[in-house]
């Protein structure tokens, strides 16, 4: 398993790390098109929306010393599936919140999301928003139904990383997913014996995949 | 819930022999009952956390019967001609006197197209007769004997297996079937020009597309619409529409209110339509508590079979909102708009409508189909999934190609074939699952295991080409056909089961490695269905379902090379819909049925063991045909424990 091969090949000093990730946002707004893009470098005009959650993993080194792995919940984002968010977010280092540029309703359910996330979620996650379909509107300017200086002004109010992004052309897919990996707290996830940042066990392992096992179904008091 | 939910109550068929428990005191959790919060988000997936977990439903009790027959000693081929006297002791002789002949001439003349509703009423009722006495079974032949009511009749009454044709026992199906096969030979070269089934079958999955902003293409649009050869509807009780296979919202609207019209017109006389033929179409309803669903055919299905079909999409809804969810959302708002809380999964319906309308065995004899293993390698995979378990696991499933490998699952608690399809359909007909790229947590229902809680499935996919040797992680996403992959699948009731099930798959693919059993499956897949002629040499037979009624499995040979393409698949499963209907409908008194056109001979052969459809070219005789059928039989009597999962994993 990658998780393995991961942890034999790192020459001393190096620093490896294992976050959650989780990606939110309303359906089709194009997250499994972003996290496809992200792992597999691919891209599918026509996706189904995704039921129940993928799970992917993707491994992106920071510098030649740096390592850092993504462990990927991309969620449906179809209102039934709305209460089965907690469990997925619950014990994310960080979260990619995505709407669509051409859809202005899409911007409104990420900042709910955003809302959720501050209120729910670890307090240290990290936060990135990212407009999706940039590409649609390099062709046809009159298709961006969200300003990025409207949308960028609130991600800096709510202290969010901003990217717009396009699934389908690679823009900003690579940026946004390192722009996170820099801001999460490597330097201790990469301690061994340290917690996750938020002080709480599963946020972070250390590439051992039994304690990955245990932690990450989410924490045992979890009522959801 | 009203009068005909029992079946979804009870119809959990057995999958293996073991005899379950019924008492229901070791339930598993269900996790997430559904439908206690307000009515706001009556369509969330979870509400009533707080909640206790739902009991399973009801299960039917077992009367096992005192002897199994033993599966091999009764398939021992006698030589007798003479029809069966005791009605415990099936025969699977097949002698050619047996056999009831049916031409093309008779069908023609007998069938009455317009079925009456007093011949709906009978079929409906033989369907759900069946439903019923299957689930019960307990996986004891015995206890279908509800469904063989009729074939008891015929032996009682033996000489009309020879004689008269019972007007009922010809479907329009044949009819259908014959009228557009009139000068073809669809198994051999055929010009498709002059069969309309084929042609049009060619484009029955393309859009329609939608209405313009101006309406100016509606015309066009419903021509194409029309030209479909099969439809499928759902409608709440109050009219509203759900789901359509074809067209959009605005293009059917008036074809659905007609259709409420109608329905309601029978309904408010307390006298359900159930089904009526017009225009060259067979249109069949069923009513399931506040829904109304509507089949419309130009293949030639039954009523029965059509309304089995009903039936999954049905299950299918359930699978997606559990039943009190429903109920609760129509309760509280009788004009509420299914099609929010079901978004997304049309894929899913339509994975399940397009399968009848290319017509699936699986559907037709409500079973599944296995991958062929030997025996050895079969326990050492059912070894395998035993030793890496994990505690939480309900049932785990290896899949491949759409055909079963291997099955773990508690002693009491059986697979439900009608869940097994809508799994299947998940991970093979839409694309989703498949295309993702990664590993799936999927709250679904298993309505037939129980329609009021969900449960949480893993599912990982392999690539089984040999290009790609690499782990599970690194499958291509959307490359390479569903005929090359490997899912495993495994169910819990625990919500946060994620990582648990995941670890079960490493150890499980980590041990299916060490100890060959990969490479085996791997091998299977891609030696694929051998051809009738590798399994009897020599035999004019082409094609043939071979379904174990004891083991809810069937088997079949390859479609190559005589049923190439979509068109004449299409056409065999019209002609196995028929065979079946002709034995299974309730007047049916048929043990035997032949049938012969100028494009194929067929015959069909029932026991309380076995059902036994076969297809030959149009010169076969019946001699030759009753020969292949009989050593069919024969080759299932050596291989049964190859080509059927007996009993699977079993903790
Ligand atoms: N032009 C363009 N289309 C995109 C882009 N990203 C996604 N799409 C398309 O948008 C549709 C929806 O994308 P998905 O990735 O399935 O959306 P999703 O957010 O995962 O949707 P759910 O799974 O339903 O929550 C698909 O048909 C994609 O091909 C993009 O960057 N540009
Ligand atoms: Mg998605």
């Amino acid at each position: 398993m990658a998780a393995r091969m991961q942890q034999g090949g790192r020459p001393g000093g190096a620093r490896f790390a294992q976050f959650k990730l989780v990606l939110l946002g309303e359906s089709a707004v194009g997250k499994s098109s972003l996290v496809l893009r992200f792992v597999k470098d691919q891209f599918d005009d026509y996706r189904e929306s995704t039921i129940g959650a993928a799970f992917l993993t993707q491994t992106i080194a920071l510098d030649d010393q740096t390592t850092v792995k993504f462990e990927i919940w991309d969620t449906a984002g179809q209102e039934r599936y709305k209460s089965l968010a907690p469990m997925y977010y619950r014990n994310a280092n960080c979260a990619v919140v995505v709407y669509d540029i051409t859809q202005a309703s899409s911007l409104d359910k990420a900042k709910s999301w955003v809302k959720e996330l501050q209120r729910q979620a670890n307090e240290n996650i990290i936060i990135a928003l990212a407009g999706n379909k940039a590409d649609l509107v390099a062709e046809q300017p009159d298709k961006r139904a969200v300003q990025t200086a409207d949308a960028e002004a609130y991600a800096r109010e709510s202290n969010l990383l901003f990217f717009e992004t396009s699934a389908k052309t690679a823009e900003n897919v690579k940026e946004l997913f390192t722009a996170i990996a820099k801001k999460l707290p490597i330097e201790q996830a990469s301690q061994r014996g340290m917690r996750g940042p938020a002080g709480r066990p599963g946020g972070v392992d250390l590439g051992n995949r039994q304690e990955a096992g245990s932690a990450g179904g989410g924490p045992g008091g979890c009522n959801c | 819930m009203p009068d005909d939910s029992s079946a979804d109550h009870e119809a959990t068929q057995p999958f293996g022999v073991a005899p379950r428990t019924t008492d229901g005191s070791e339930q598993p959790e269900v996790g997430n009952k559904v439908g206690d919060g307000d009515g706001a988000d009556g369509d969330d997936m979870e509400q009533s956390r707080e909640l206790p977990p739902p009991p399973l439903p009801p299960r039917p009790s077992l009367h096992v019967p005192s002897s199994r027959p033993p599966a091999s000693g009764s398939f021992r081929l006698s030589k007798r001609t003479s029809r069966p006297q005791l009605l415990s002791q099936p025969t699977t002789a097949l002698s050619v006197a047996d056999v009831h002949t049916q031409g093309r001439g008779e069908n023609a003349t007998a069938t009455s197209s317009s079925a009456s509703r007093a011949v709906s009423r009978k079929h409906s009722a033989s369907h759900s007769g069946r439903f019923l006495g299957n689930s019960d079974s307990g996986g004891e032949d015995s206890a279908s004997v509800i469904s063989y009511a009729p074939t008891l009749d015929a032996r009682l009454d033996g000489e009309s297996l020879l004689g008269d044709v019972p007007a009922e026992a010809t479907t329009p199906a044949w009819r259908a079937l014959s009228a557009q096969i009139e000068r073809d030979n669809p198994f051999e070269t055929v010009p498709p020009e002059s069969d309309v089934a084929t042609l049009q079958i060619q484009h029955e999955f393309d859009e329609i597309g939608s209405v313009d902003a101006h309406g100016s293409n509606e015309e066009t649009l419903l021509e194409a619409w029309k030209t479909k050869l099969k439809h499928f509807f759902i409608l709440s009780a109050s009219g509203k529409p759900i789901y359509s296979r074809h067209g959009d919202d605005q293009l059917i609207s008036n074809y659905i209110g007609i259709a409420q019209t109608i329905i309601s017109f029978y309904q408010g006389a307390d006298d359900p339509l159930r089904g009526f033929t017009a225009g060259g179409a067979r249109f069949v309803m069923l009513s399931k508590g506040p829904l109304n669903l509507v089949a419309v055919s130009r293949l030639g299905e039954s009523d029965a079979q059509l309304r089995t079909q009903l039936e999954s999409l049905y299950m299918q809804i359930l699978s997606t909102l559990t039943l009190p969810s429903m109920e609760k959302m129509f309760s509280n708002r009788p004009s509420t708009d299914l099609r929010r809380p079901l978004q997304g999964t049309d894929v899913l319906l339509d994975g399940l409508a397009d399968g009848f309308t290319r017509g699936s065995p699986s559907t037709l004899l409500s079973a599944l189909e296995c991958l062929r293993l030997r025996k050895t390698h079969r326990r050492a995979i059912n070894d395998t999934l035993l030793r890496v378990r994990s505690p939480n696991l309900l049932y785990g499933l290896i899949v491949a190609a759409g055909r079963l490998v291997s099955v773990v699952r508690p002693k009491k608690h059986s697979l439900h074939p009608g869940d097994l399809h809508l799994i299947f359909n998940m991970l093979f007909e839409a694309g989703s699952v498949r295309a993702g790229g990664g590993e799936n947590w999927i709250p679904l229902c298993l309505p037939g295991f129980n329609n009021t809680g969900y449960l949480y499935m893993y599912v990982s996919f392999f690539s089984t080409s040999e290009r790609d040797g690499s782990g599970p992680h690194e499958r291509p996403a959307a490359t390479g056909g569903k005929d090359d992959e490997l899912a495993i699948v495994l169910i819990s009731a625990q919500k946060e089961g994620f990582y648990e099930l995941r670890k079960m798959r490493d150890d499980l693919v980590e041990q299916l490695e060490n100890n060959g059993s990969m490479d085996v499956i791997k091998s299977a897949i891609r030696k694929g269905h051998a051809s009738c002629s590798d399994i009897v040499p020599g035999t004019v037979l082409r094609h043939f379902l071979y379904k174990s009624r004891g083991n809810v499995q069937f088997t079949m040979p390859s479609f190559e090379p005589y049923f190439h393409g979509l068109g004449h698949r299409r056409k065999l499963m019209s002609l196995y819909q028929t065979l079946h209907e002709s034995i299974h409908s309730r007047t049916a008194h048929l043990k035997v049925q032949h049938c012969v056109g100028r494009d194929a001979t067929a015959l069909a052969w029932e026991t309380p063991l076995f059902e036994l459809y076969c297809v030959a070219g149009p010169q076969a005789t019946r001699a030759s045909l009753a020969q292949g059928a009989n050593r069919i039989v024969q080759w299932i009597r050596r291989e049964e424990e190859r080509v059927f999962i007996i009993g699977g994993a079993v903790f």
